[in-house]
């Protein structure tokens, strides 16, 4: 199966492993993640203001190129994921904006592409039977705590990724890898996002928090999808690795190069 | 209210689509508010005085920059307000200004160290700027 894959500029630069595991990971369980072509950067955060327009149209854009294919649209940056699923749904329900949008590009679109953030792709479209089968090397036993963080589950009226307070679908596929998923209160809890940039000190509070409450937990590492969570936590976790759930999903599916740091 | 903060308030309402009326301020927005602390003005505040007109000193606000935009209010208030979406709007009216941007370009040099990801770049720049 192919899907219309949007990569984001943060996979192309800081966080190689997210993208690169995230393509070979899927080519083991039989999807190729086809780049769409001349993608722009998302932007980062979604401007909520319903007068903004500019700013989503690379999204748009992007939905537009997965539509043409016929294909579903899937990134792996939380962050992507969260702006384009929420510039979909603006499309969808605010004809206003969508009239705007539209005047903008040369081709009207309208909201019909699915969206996937790579963890669905594997609920959904792949299946944790099928995961589990394609395991070489299983995480026997270790504990792994799942930081989904904000802006996978929220807001949870467009995201409906998972229940947003209780949510399982990282601790399904830690289970599928043969780890132990550890359930951790600070999981779903802000890391101190991009305030880091105007207020580190506040932003290295949340991140303690989080990361403390993960150790309490006894995580021997911390997964996450976002690039921005990984700065943010690794700065307040010398003690305890913090990965892309890509590169745990590679090891486990034995497709991380030889001279990886494990 | 004089006309010119009735119209930013009315500005603001619009551009966020929240209706501040539907809040029963029971301060479950401010209570799951990761940047509580940090915050003079909290959540359900920021919804009571964008109602009462009371603008200005929002617009003077340092809160506006210490909102994560997590939608944590927005998910767990029971009436539907999105509290987030205000505070947003109320931030774009202050940097919408000429002169109004929080984070200036010449500044980035200095913020950056080895392991920040771009999207802490693109996203800063969306919330602190133009
Ligand atoms: S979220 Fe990030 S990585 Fe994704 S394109 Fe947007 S800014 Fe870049
Ligand atoms: S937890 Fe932090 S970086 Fe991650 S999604 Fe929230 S703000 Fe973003
Ligand atoms: S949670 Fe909702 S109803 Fe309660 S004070 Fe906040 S905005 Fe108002
Ligand atoms: S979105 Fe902003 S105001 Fe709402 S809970 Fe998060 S930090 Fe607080």
């Amino acid at each position: 199966m192919k899907v219309s894959y949007f990569p984001g500029c943060t996979l192309k630069n800081k966080a190689k492993q997210l993208d690169i595991y995230a393509r070979k990971c899927a080519e083991v369980l039989g999807i190729t993640l086809e780049e769409i072509e001349a993608w722009q950067c998302c932007g980062g955060v979604f401007t909520t203001s319903r007068d903004e327009v500019a700013t989503k149209l690379s999204s748009v854009r992007a939905l537009q190129a997965a539509k043409e294919k016929e294909q579903v649209l899937v990134s792996v940056c939380s962050a992507c994921h969260n702006v384009i699923k929420q510039t979909n749904h603006a499309m969808q329900n605010d004809t206003e904006f969508a009239d705007r949008v539209n005047r903008y590009n040369d081709v009207e679109y309208d909201g019909s592409t699915k969206v996937y953030h790579y963890l669905e792709m594997l609920r959904d479209l792949v299946g944790m039977d099928k995961i589990k089968e394609k395991v070489v090397n299983p995480l026997n036993g270790e504990k792994i705590a799942a930081y989904y963080g904000c802006l996978l589950l929220r807001p949870n009226s467009v995201m409906q990724m998972d229940d947003p307070e209780n949510p399982t679908i990282i601790e399904d596929i830690i289970k599928a890898l043969g780890g132990v998923p550890v359930i951790y209160p600070y999981r779903n809890e802000c890391c101190g996002g991009y305030v880091t940039m105007d207020d580190p000190e506040f932003s290295r509070k949340k991140s303690e928090n989080v990361v403390v409450s993960a150790k309490n937990g006894g995580a021997s590492r911390i997964i996450t999808a976002c690039p921005l969570c990984k700065y943010n936590l690794d700065k307040q976790a010398p003690d305890i690795p913090v990965v892309y759930l890509t590169e745990l999903l590679a090891e486990a599916l034995g497709v991380k190069e030889d001279g990886d740091e494990r | 209210m004089n006309d010119k903060l009735k119209n930013t308030r009315d500005e603001i309402v619009r551009i966020s689509g929240v209706n501040p009326k539907k809040c029963m301020k029971c301060g479950k927005c401010t209570a799951t508010c990761p940047a509580f602390d940090e915050m003079e003005y909290h959540p359900h505040q920021f919804v009571a005085m964008v109602e009462n007109g009371d603008i200005q000193p929002l617009l003077e606000s340092e809160s506006l920059y210490r909102c994560l935009s997590c939608f944590a209010c927005v998910d767990r208030c029971p009436r539907g307000v999105e509290p987030a979406k205000l505070v947003e709007a109320v931030r774009l009216t202050v940097i919408r200004k000429k002169g109004g941007n929080r984070l200036k370009t010449d500044d980035i040099p200095a913020l950056l160290d080895e392991n920040i990801p771009q999207q802490a770049l693109v996203s800063a720049l969306r919330k602190y700027a133009k």
